[in-house]
């Protein structure tokens, strides 16, 4: 298969479609052109830019949400196909006006240089809460490996995940 | 990224239908889309351009389940991260679940699925790049790999055509455990061993596997195992975590009386399949655990492997890889 010169304009109204989507507690009823990545929609759709895009091939983790309560590269899913599911982003991590514990630890552990692969480690970190999981530092750390952070912040972000994992047991 | 059409399938017949009416409609190819960890990836760099894609996310496919024999059944829309957790694995298959979480990360794990795993492809920067020749995804147009940027690509099972290897860890566990799969397709159900799913590339490497168009894995079984088996998977990589194999072991033995009584293996990495070598592992049944025995396998394991301009340090790092691997799995608890 050979790369097409210049993509032709595509009947995108034709091939769209009708999703029902909750993100952070609110329903959405979007229509969408079926290679809408959950990134894009968030990001252009529902203007919620605190999810980062960065490789945009599921590589850095910038792009980390929860589908249903799991983390996944929002990158890599088709939002079309989400009908009915449930997304948390990091704006929805919140509650009831106070930081999510894990929020707080990267805060007080200073756990970010340029903040861009922030969003994604807090959402995986949140998300680690909740997965089987060791508690030594080489198990902290290949569960969080699917997170690149290119400034090198990684020894605050690995006491923030201890620190957040020490007020969750 | 190509504009196709989506359809969402609610079971494995309107699935296997969608796809039948795909290729009679337009002879153009459709996509099953499970956790698209590598077919979205592979759309946005126009590598997959499927005029259909259908959402198989809804199939009832997501059960594990022991078998009458005493194996395991496996949904092809199980996530590899709970496979890789399940107790009856985690116990009985450990080979399969290290595998499993030795690939990837946390959130890729979550995304991808047993039947999508299967046909993961290839690593290779040219297959990727729709700008470069590549035999296996514009056949006839060459293979720059050759002579090229070769250092993880494949010393076992390669062609003139192409060299790319398979990059499954999951596969290699498979391949090992010697699992079955059940394939639907428009005209009924088939079974197929994994041994015989995988094709080596010849002249055609754009085939990888004995998938029709149009057919869907449904189920993954493993057999039973016996008493006393023991299993192990071995990665080695260029980082410690969520990185592909530049080798890779997966081992399962049966000792008795100090003797390695049964071994079946299987090497990542270093394949254009997730590679078996049946000879290497008659080098190891009957003898006790030795070094010198586990060499001897992997000698012959490793007899034909032929080298390209960058990976020649793969044959020995394999050799190792399989040696660890053995000395591990057979240690005396």
């Amino acid at each position: 298969m050979r790369p097409s010169p210049v993509p032709a304009p595509q009947p995108a109204m034709f091939l769209s479609m009708t999703v029902a989507l909750t993100v952070n507690g609110m329903r959405h009823e979007l229509r969408l052109d079926p290679r809408t990545t959950l990134l894009d929609c968030l990001r252009e759709q529902l203007a919620l830019t605190g999810t980062k895009k960065g490789c945009d091939h599921g590589q850095c983790g910038a792009c980390t949400v929860h589908l249903d309560g799991r983390r996944v590269n929002a990158c890599l899913v088709l939002a079309a196909t989400l009908d009915g599911r449930d997304v948390t982003t990091v704006e929805g991590l919140a509650r009831d006006g106070g930081l999510h514990p894990v929020q707080a630890a990267f805060l007080e552990q200073d756990a970010y240089q340029c903040g861009y692969c922030t969003a994604g480690q807090i959402m995986s970190a949140a998300a680690l809460l909740a997965e089987p999981c060791g508690e030594s530092d080489a198990e902290l750390k290949e569960a969080m490996s699917g997170n690149i952070c290119r400034c090198g912040a990684y020894r605050n972000i690995l006491a923030a995940v201890r620190q957040a994992r020490r007020g969750a047991a | 990224m190509q504009m196709f059409q989506l359809r969402r399938a609610e079971d494995v017949a309107q699935a296997v239908s969608a796809a039948a009416y795909a290729e009679d409609r337009q002879g153009a190819p459709a996509r099953f889309l499970a956790g698209g960890t590598t077919l979205v990836d592979l759309m946005k760099l126009d590598v997959e351009r499927p005029a259909m894609v259908i959402d198989i996310n809804r199939l009832p496919l997501d059960r594990i389940e022991a078998t009458p024999e005493g194996g395991v059944r496996i949904g092809a829309m199980v996530r590899n991260s709970d496979l890789a957790q399940e107790p009856s694995i985690r116990e009985r298959y450990p080979v399969l679940s290290q595998a499993l979480l030795s690939g990837a990360s946390a959130q890729l794990r979550n995304m991808a699925t047993t039947g999508g795993n299967l046909l993961q492809r290839t690593r290779c920067v040219y297959f990727r790049d729709v700008a470069m020749p590549c035999n296996k995804r514009d056949p006839g147009s060459g293979c720059p790999a050759i002579g090229g940027h070769n250092r993880n690509l494949a010393v076992l099972g390669t062609s003139d055509a192409c060299i790319a290897n398979n990059p499954s860890d999951m596969n290699v566990a498979l391949m090992a455990l010697g699992a079955t799969l059940d394939i639907q397709g428009p005209d009924g159900v088939r079974t197929v061993g994994i041994d015989d799913f995988f094709v080596l590339p010849g002249d055609t490497p754009q085939r990888e596997t004995v998938l029709e168009e149009g057919e869907l894995i449904t189920h993954v079984t493993l057999p039973p195992l016996s008493a006393g088996t023991r299993s192990h998977y071995l990665k080695l990589r260029d980082r410690a975590s969520y990185e592909f194999a530049l080798a890779s072991a997966a081992v399962v033995v049966t000792m008795g009386h100090g003797s390695i009584k049964t071994a079946r293996f299987a090497m990542g990495g270093i394949g254009a399949r997730p590679w078996r070598s049946p000879p290497a592992e008659v080098v190891l049944a009957g003898g006790a655990p030795s070094a010198a025995v586990f060499d001897a396998a992997a000698r012959e394991l490793l007899r034909e492997a032929r080298p390209q301009s960058q990976n020649a340090f793969k044959i020995e790092l394999a050799r190792r890889c399989l040696v660890h691997a053995l000395a591990a799995v057979t240690a005396a608890d």
